[in-house]
């Protein structure tokens, strides 16, 4: 099962939607990279806005619209852009790596060590994750490293679940029987001969996990415990705006909930696709 | 059957003690309560006092014991607001919350399903896809956002629908009135959407796979009609793992009733809980979370045991 083969980037490339949300992601990650590149102005330089300019509907000037102290809603959503990509990319990353080693240890590394990890898993599982991530938020306070922090450790049983299960039926392979016979160091074979074998459903679980850690830290930052109003998020800018949406300012929430959307949308639509390109028990 | 039946139940407690364990020490971390209830201007002997009578002079374990000692017989302490029981004060809430996420799970189940069985048939027709680009903006669009749109667009535009709170008729009432039923419209239709839609993908991809099972060929063989192939052979399997996520699914709802609540001003638990942090009431917080995981572990625990009864392969491991 190979991922990087041209075989599969072929079979993707066939669905139009999900080249298309490939596409938008990297038109979203271009411009979060580096926002300066198109943004009218520097939306966290309170010297440059300018009250008299507050409330604008969307016009020449302001594509999008001003916020309540004259800053450019255009500008703001691409700076919020970032740092929802970065909450919910970094948080991926670090999750998907820790699901992966207490995935294989559980699932290779024997029983005890099992038990203990999957009963973490499950007290973990026994409240739902909003929840927990909420409680960790609201007592520990604000901020962009917490919340990658707290979307980590609420993520991570969901690899090692699904790593485990794998490597169960993985361990009697011929291959891995062979290393063993071979006298390879457990830890070698778990790392370098399980662990290439078994990045198919872990690339699938990290696209739709994304999608939800962006979705997670919007929601988050909505009810207030996200990262703070310095340096919005998308989410922290919908909740801006939702004070004053029903006095008719409806561009301040109404813009920065639609590219949230589209980007969440960009991701699930790759995920989808390629859960069917790697999923080998669709293919007969 | 009851060794199973007991060892799940003995499991499921295990998992509520280390719940109680964990909030506790939690709330235990994060801060001192004996600031917030006395006055700025106490003196320390005051503060010394409430201390010892609140038990938090004791070493962590014992102040846990006590605290599992007491929440077995129902009390988690008085809210620091309300001045009543915290526990009452969740349970008199719970009602609402449970109403709104019952109406959410009934229509994401009940249109979710169907969707999913009708993408199925012919994944390459035009419907299908429409339907599956529908369930994929379902699981994009974020849940509080949507609820915003709906309230200004059909509550604050065209004034169809109220834009928040609840008809005040008694626990579950809400179904069986036309007042009861417009509050409940715009909260439930938010809250569902993102579940709907999840089902329906479930039951697709689901049914993708068991039609490919050679079963399905075998009975299309013998020439049964394609109506009871999808009906019966198919969806039947089908079902057996979208069970087991409407029951995870469930708790997720009622944790994501703060936002919708939240949104709408609807009075139950997760308004409670949303104000409860802010205001520093640790024992609304605590009371709250123990009634969560205890309906968590008990809809897993009923999950579990349905599928003792739906799928016999589960009997007998």
């Amino acid at each position: 099962m190979k991922i990087a083969s041209s075989e599969t980037l072929q079979e993707f490339m066939e669905d139009k939607l999900a080249v298309a949300g490939a596409v938008l992601l990297l038109a979203a990650v271009v411009l979060a990279a580096c926002p300066a590149m198109v943004a009218t102005q520097n939306p966290y330089d309170l010297a440059v806005l300018d009250l008299e300019d507050s409330y604008q509907p969307p016009s020449k000037d302001f594509l999008l619209g001003t916020d309540d102290q004259g800053r450019d809603v255009f500008s703001a959503v691409l700076y919020g852009l970032r740092i929802s990509l970065v909450v919910g990319f970094v948080s991926t990353f670090f999750s998907s790596l820790i699901g992966l080693v207490a995935g294989l240890l559980a699932g290779y590394g024997g029983k005890w060590l099992d038990k203990i990890i999957m009963r973490f898993a499950d007290i973990q599982l026994s409240l739902p994750v909003f929840l927990v991530a909420l409680v960790i938020m609201a007592i520990w306070g604000q901020g962009l490293i917490k919340i990658i922090v707290a979307i980590t450790i609420c993520n991570w049983v969901y690899y090692a679940r699904t790593v485990r299960g794998i490597v169960l039926s993985e361990k009697n392979m011929d291959y891995v029987q062979a290393a063993e016979a071979g006298g390879q160091h457990p830890l070698m074979i778990m790392f370098s001969e399980i662990a290439p074998n078994i990045m198919a459903p872990v690339i699938v679980i990290a696209t739709v996990r994304i999608a939800n850690a962006i979705l997670l830290e919007a929601t988050l930052s909505f009810l207030g415990v996200g990262v703070p109003i310095t340096r919005p998020s998308l989410g922290s800018l919908i909740s801006n705006g939702y004070e004053v949406l029903f006095s008719g300012y409806w561009w301040m929430s109404v813009f920065p909930g639609l590219v949230l959307m589209a980007v969440v949308l960009a991701i699930n639509l790759m995920g989808d696709r390629l859960r069917d390109v790697l999923n080998p028990r669709l293919k007969r | 059957m009851i060794t199973y039946l007991s060892s799940r139940v003995a499991h499921a407690l295990v998992v509520l003690l280390a719940v109680s364990l964990c909030v506790f020490f939690v709330m235990y971390k994060a801060g001192d309560p004996v600031e917030l209830l006395l006055p700025p201007d106490a003196s320390q002997l005051q503060v010394e006092q409430m201390r010892k009578t609140l038990g938090l002079d004791q070493p962590f374990w014992i102040q846990y014991g006590l605290f599992l000692k007491k929440a077995l017989q129902g009390n988690v302490g008085k809210s620091f607001i309300y001045g009543q029981s915290a526990l009452t004060v969740v349970m008199e809430r719970l009602p609402a919350t449970l109403e709104l996420a019952s109406a959410a799970m009934f229509m994401a189940v009940f249109l979710g399903i169907p969707l999913g069985v009708a993408a199925s048939i012919n994944p390459k027709s035009y419907t299908s896809k429409g339907i599956m680009f529908f369930s994929l903006t379902g699981i994009s669009v974020p849940t509080f956002w949507m609820g915003m749109v709906l309230v200004l667009v059909f509550a604050v535009t065209l004034g169809w629908l109220p834009s928040s709170g609840r008809a005040d008729l008694g626990p579950f009432m809400s179904f069986f009135s036309f007042e009861g039923i417009t509050y409940l419209v715009l909260p439930a239709v938010t809250l569902c959407l993102f579940q709907l839609a999840l089902i329906l993908r479930l039951t697709k991809s689901g049914m993708m796979e068991v039609l490919l099972q050679d079963y399905i060929k075998l009975a299309r063989a013998k020439g049964v009609p394609q109506k009871s192939v999808v009906m019966f052979h198919a969806l039947k399997n089908t079902l057996i793992p979208v069970i087991t996520i409407i029951g995870i699914q469930f708790g997720e709802l009622i944790a994501f009733t703060i936002v919708t609540e939240t949104i709408f001003a609807w009075p139950g638990t997760g308004k409670l809980i949303i104000d409860s942090i802010q205001n520093l009431d640790r024992p609304v917080v605590v009371a709250y979370l123990m009634v969560v995981a205890v309906i968590f572990v008990l809809i897993n625990l009923i999950v579990d045991i349905l599928y003792t009864f739906i799928d016999p392969r589960v009997r007998v491991q």
